[in-house]
């Protein structure tokens, strides 16, 4: 298997290449990746890409993965249907 | 970092970057530009994204219009290989009532003498356009098949990447926080990194762009407002062009992504820099949402969030130099439409730092407000 085609991001379908390369040319932190190639901006919201990738910056990096792994999570957490935040008004009136 | 520069730029925004690379492209050497956090991370990387040439305002449709050239041949006038995924499949603006379709119709004649190609529609058209569209109460609309939609994150690199190839040294993480003035003129700018010695600053600082009028001992007619935003996971391709009406006050465009983004503009909302994301923004544009573009009601959200307009008295954007502080430029105000023309805004911005004629024929100084002679453009969201 070639490791440079392993998908991080199954939500946006992003392979480590892609995220390898932005963090040699210094795209260093999860925000800016994740601005660059959606790659949190999924229905995950990056749960399972944000560990990979932050484990990548810090290989490069030397930063510690603590720093690095501070991900902004947007509401509504796992996502909601339209239909579901419409029901939930009913309910309230 | 340098410790003098010929132009600092504050802010790394769509606005600073591309008024970056407009003025590196005339030559200007030594420009720094200075951003507290990362490229688009202000209103530029929250925006709806959209892009529409259907303005009420001669000067509007202009400035949309040129910016839009620009977009369409984005790669080769930045010469970069950057694809900032521009779609054109129009905006589609809804009419409810007989004087906002008279407002379309005049519209429409204004875009025309620019060569836009708009047109009103019935609601038959509309419906050719939008099948699922709920035209009930509606009376007609107008619709630009040029209009559209690219993506602000990929555009603010791609002008940064071509600045920096000019020469341009952008300061990313660090954060403008004094701006010195001896009489009358700009000295310098205090970082978070050290001092730069400068007679040029510009405030492309956004929503915080008044902020940075008062560094400098001015009181900008601006303040900041939270415009909330939501998008749902992508799907296949359903939808063409964004839609939008100001009376039922929405926009909604399914992204190329395929993701479907949306907002509304808040009432009463207070002046601040507040950006978070409430349950009444959800409520409210899934109940709006549902009833116009019924199929929405089976899709997820997965997001939502907030950024801030910078709002001016005319809801146009101010872009010249100050009058009384020799050396401040500011492209500021933008009142919710600042992505669509930054291409023209960057041009002008550079016409006006290097002393030359504007580009374009256009009226956006401060001083227009004490010659009482604000923009009346009468199509805002
Ligand atoms: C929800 C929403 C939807 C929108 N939809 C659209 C749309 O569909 N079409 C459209 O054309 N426009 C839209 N807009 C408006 C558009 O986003 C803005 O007009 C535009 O992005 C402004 O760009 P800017 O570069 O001037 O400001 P910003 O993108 O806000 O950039 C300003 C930058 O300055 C930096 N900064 C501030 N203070 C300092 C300091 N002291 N030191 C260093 N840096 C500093 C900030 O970090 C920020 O990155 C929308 C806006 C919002 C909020």
């Amino acid at each position: 298997m070639n490791d440079d085609k392993t998908i991080v991001c199954r939500c946006e379908d992003i392979d480590i290449e892609t995220i390898r390369k932005l963090i040699d040319q210094g795209v260093t932190s999860l925000e800016e990746i994740k601005r660059i190639t959606r790659c949190g901006m999924g229905p995950c919201q990056g749960k399972t890409c944000g560990p990979v990738i932050a484990r990548e910056i810090a290989m490069k990096t030397g930063q510690p993965m603590e720093e690095i792994l501070s991900p902004r999570s947007r509401p509504p957490f796992g996502g909601v249907l339209f239909q579901e935040v419409l029901e939930g008004i009913d309910d309230e009136e | 970092m340098k410790n003098k520069a010929s132009v600092v730029i504050v802010g790394g925004g769509i606005t600073g970057t591309s008024t970056a690379f407009s003025l590196a492209k005339r030559g200007v050497k030594d420009i720094v530009l200075i951003e507290r956090e990362g490229l688009a991370s202000g209103a530029t990387g929250r925006c709806g994204a959209g892009i529409r040439q259907q303005w009420g305002t001669f000067q509007n449709c202009l400035l949309a219009r040129e910016s839009m050239k620009v977009f369409e041949n984005f790669q080769e006038v930045l010469g970069t290989d950057i694809d900032i995924e521009l779609k054109q499949k129009g905006y589609l603006l809804l009419a409810y009532s007989e004087k906002e379709m008279d407002q379309f119709r005049r519209n429409v004649e204004v875009q025309h003498q620019l060569d836009i190609p708009s047109r009103l529609v019935s609601c038959r058209e509309a419906k050719e356009i939008v099948p699922f569209l709920n035209t009930e109460k509606m009376l007609g609309g107008a619709f630009c098949p040029t209009d559209g939609h690219a993506n602000p994150f990929l555009a603010t690199k791609a002008y940064a990447k071509a600045a920096e190839r000019l020469g341009v040294e952008i300061l990313m993480k660090t954060e403008v926080k004094a701006i010195t003035v001896v009489n009358d003129r700009i000295k310098g700018v205090h970082t978070s990194q050290g001092f730069i010695e400068t007679d040029k600053v510009v405030n492309a600082a956004g929503g915080w762009s008044a902020q940075i009028g008062e560094m400098a001992g001015l009181h900008l007619p601006v303040y900041s407002e939270r415009h909330e935003i939501l998008v749902t996971e992508p799907v296949n391709p359903i939808m063409d062009p964004m839609v939008m009406s100001f009376s039922y006050n929405i926009y909604c465009q399914q992204t190329p992504h395929g993701s479907f983004i949306m907002g509304y503009g808040p009432q009463n909302e207070p002046r601040g820099y507040n950006v978070n994301a409430t349950w009444q923004f959800l409520e409210t544009m899934a109940r709006k949402a549902a009833w116009l573009l019924p199929p929405l009601k089976n899709m997820r959200i997965v997001r939502q969030w907030a950024g801030l307009y910078n709002m001016s008295p005319d809801r146009q954007p101010i872009v010249c130099e100050s009058e009384i502080v020799k050396g401040f430029f500011m492209g500021i105000g933008f009142s919710g439409h600042g992505f669509m023309i930054a291409p023209a805004v960057g041009t002008l911005l550079a016409d006006l730092i290097t002393g030359s004629p504007l580009t374009w024929d256009v009226v956006l100084d401060l001083g227009r407000y004490d010659r009482h002679e604000t923009i009346a453009e009468p199509s805002v969201v």
